[in-house]
């Protein structure tokens, strides 16, 4: 190992510290599997935090536990605000999901989808206001996605989908976005721009971005900090070039890898073991 | 072979095969004046992402424009929903005027809309406009016509209403205003009414309320059971709808099978229809069908949002479940007070909310107000043909609701169809 892995940071009382997101002892149980074992992570303002570990690790009922969409134990604050106890609807204003497999109501059009973003901002029973259709328009725009505002949900190829989506959250105009394997269905063309498309965005509107994913390599580009999980613990947290070595990969994923250091850069290939 | 070029705008590498039929970049529309200004300004092909930037900005400025020769440019006109236009609304009520007309004016004894709307007015105080219908005429019009009429727009607007806001939350197009149990609770309580209450006065005064608990009691008995199994999802009350409807049918096709004299009876009541309907029944139902349509109208927005499924409309903010049962609650008030006074209605909860669908918007925005008005105005219409068709009997309602709407929505089922493949 190149360098030990940082062990995960204990949780921090100071009510107005820097991060955006903070998730202290966390633990949740689906069915009758336990799916998070205690896990505490902060997550920095304006920071990219890369979720990663095998399939069943925990990174989808971590980011839906900070959503509060399952029921788990010990504290969840994004912006100071108490996942569970704050209203959902102010939890809404601070944090936007971009899942994995978007659901799209048929026949939608890519404005009507993109100004439901805007549900957090207007009242309960209300419409949306000429102020939300301006900020709709400003995600489209931001996106270049202004030509497709009439277009059906259902025309539009995965890249163009996967953008749309983003396009919503923006709408959301919450400070911290998350997103569950955002490149899963993505060729490798559009698994660059979408990463890079979000990275635009986090410098433009200070976003803070907690990610799941698959490719560590991509991972390792586009995040700041890793956070490696396993059977729902968070086993190590550190940067991509620190974390990412054959050792970990091979106790955590099963997988036969070489890690390439090179330009500062991090590249994990799979490698087969036996040769042909 | 597409070549790997390097985009003149941003310096990313792409693949280009401009020389072939069947590049990416004939997908992306720019506008004429707009590609000639990037080639002016760039020379050879630009990447995927900076061709979209040029494509999206140029349709913007071409908005603009346009919206600035109609007067001024309008920030956010491009995020519009669809089929909330005026033109709609102001059809759907045409539509129902036209058809009250019909209403009021069609039948055994026609009378003329001139004659009939003098009559109106003659209610109005210091206008001064004198009826010209004889004391016969008048109650054939204000007595027999006119409540028919108004009670079949209710009733219609409100099963189309709930209809349509059952499909939304739920996400299911073949959902009914039936399907909670609606259907089966309130045949049970007409036909305990039918086969054990004494004939007379006080049964008539009966049956509606019968109705009304037994419809409530189902879907009630529905939502518990739903509720029980525990699941988060919409599926499992669907289910339990179906499991308290099989009940609740097996004790009905019971006692009706106890008391066959009452089979006519019953059965004819499950047809559904306004025959022999008053200004009685449209005092009974009214104000259900109204809190009910008011509530089911205050959330077309938040109906939209659930359409993007339930987890993703519980980050957008929305208490996922609170929607679900205040919009189900309603519709079933609504539908419970409709099925009360005209009895089962089929195909009018599915099939004006899918015309709309097909030729409107797919926003339920658009569709609730619409499915309310289209709904009213099919109901009515159809019950003349009911009560005109074969005069001087009646044809029950649900048949001709079937006969009519069938083909007409196969026609536009096809229409729509050719249209987007």
């Amino acid at each position: 190992m190149s360098a030990a892995p940082t062990l995960p940071a204990g949780p921090s009382a100071a009510a107005d510290s820097p991060s955006a997101v903070r998730i202290s002892g966390v633990s949740a149980t689906l069915g009758r599997t336990q799916a998070l074992r205690n896990v505490t992570l902060e997550v920095a303002r304006g920071e990219w935090v890369a979720l990663i570990g095998a399939n069943g690790a925990g990174k989808t009922t971590l980011l839906r536990s900070v959503c509060g969409l399952v029921p788990f134990t010990g504290e969840i604050a994004v912006d100071g605000l108490i996942v569970g106890s704050a209203r959902r609807r102010e939890i809404a204003r601070h944090l936007a999901l971009v899942p994995q497999i978007p659901r799209t109501p048929p026949g939608m059009t890519v404005g009507e989808y993109v100004l439901l973003g805007r549900t957090p901002h207007i009242g309960y029973l209300a419409s949306e206001t000429k102020a939300d259709r301006v900020a709709a328009e400003k995600a489209l725009r931001q996106l270049a996605l202004v030509r497709f505002a009439p277009r059906q949900l259902g025309s539009l190829s995965g890249g163009e989908l996967q953008r749309v989506v983003l396009a919503r959250a923006l709408a959301q105009e919450a400070p911290v976005l998350l997103l569950d394997e955002p490149t899963s269905a993505l060729d490798l063309g559009r698994q660059q721009e979408a990463l890079e498309l979000v990275e635009t965005l986090r410098a433009e509107v200070e976003l803070t971005v907690i990610c799941a994913m698959h490719d560590l390599t991509l991972a390792g580009q586009y995040a700041d900090r890793l956070a490696l999980l396993d059977l729902g613990r968070l086993v190590a947290t550190g940067p991509p070039r620190e974390l990412l070595s054959e050792e970990v990969i091979a106790a955590y994923y099963g997988a036969q890898v070489e890690v390439i250091h090179r330009d500062g850069g991090v590249f994990v290939l799979p490698r087969r073991s036996r040769g042909r | 072979m597409p070549q790997l070029k390097e985009c003149p705008n941003c310096t990313s590498s792409f693949s280009c095969s401009a020389d072939r039929p069947g590049c990416w970049c004939q997908d992306v529309h720019v506008p004429g004046e707009a590609l000639d200004d990037l080639r002016a300004q760039l020379t050879g092909c630009v990447c995927r992402s900076c061709l979209d930037r040029f494509a999206s900005e140029a349709a913007e400025a071409r908005a603009h424009e346009a919206a600035g020769e109609a007067g001024t440019r309008v920030p956010g006109a491009l995020v519009q929903v669809r089929g909330l236009s005026k033109l709609w609304l102001v059809g759907g009520v045409l539509l129902l005027l036209v058809a009250a007309a019909v209403a009021l004016t069609v039948g055994p004894m026609p009378i003329g809309v001139g004659e009939v709307a003098r009559s109106l007015l003659s209610h109005v105080p210091f206008l001064g406009v004198k009826s010209h219908l004889g004391p016969a005429e008048d109650a054939i019009v204000w007595e027999l016509r006119a409540p028919r009429l108004v009670l079949a727009a209710l009733v219609g607007g409100i099963l189309a209403l709930s209809g349509s806001s059952y499909q939304g939350v739920f996400r299911n197009p073949l959902a009914d205003p039936y399907l909670l149990g609606v259907a089966a609770g309130a045949g049970l309580g007409a036909t305990l009414v039918i086969a054990y209450a004494a004939t007379g006065g006080s049964r008539g005064l009966l049956l509606p309320l019968a109705a009304f608990a037994g419809a409530v009691a189902g879907v009630g008995a529905a939502m518990l059971l739903g509720a029980s199994l525990g699941s988060r999802s919409s599926g499992s009350l669907i289910l339990a709808g179906v499991a308290v409807a099989a009940f609740m049918t097996a004790i009905q096709t019971f006692v009706q099978q106890r008391r066959s004299d009452s089979l006519r009876e019953v059965y004819s009541w499950l047809l559904g229809g306004f025959s022999g309907s008053g200004w009685h029944e449209v005092g009974l139902a009214s104000p259900y069908i109204a809190v009910s349509a008011v509530v089911l109208l205050l959330h077309r927005r938040l109906i939209d949002v659930l359409g993007v499924g339930d987890d993703e409309a519980a980050t957008l903010g929305i208490n996922v479940k609170h929607v679900r049962l205040a919009v189900v609650i309603a519709a079933t008030m609504g539908t419970a007070a409709a099925v009360a006074v005209s009895g089962l209605i089929g195909f009018v909860g599915i099939i004006v909310p899918h015309t709309i669908r097909m030729l409107v918007s797919t926003s339920y925005r658009a569709i609730l107000p619409l499915a309310a008005l289209f709904g009213a105005s099919f109901l009515v219409l159809t019950d003349v043909l009911a009560r005109t068709l074969l005069s001087p009997s009646e044809l029950p309602i649900g048949v001709v609701t079937a006969f009519f709407g069938a083909p007409f929505f196969a026609l536009v089922l096809r229409s729509t169809r050719e249209q987007s493949p």
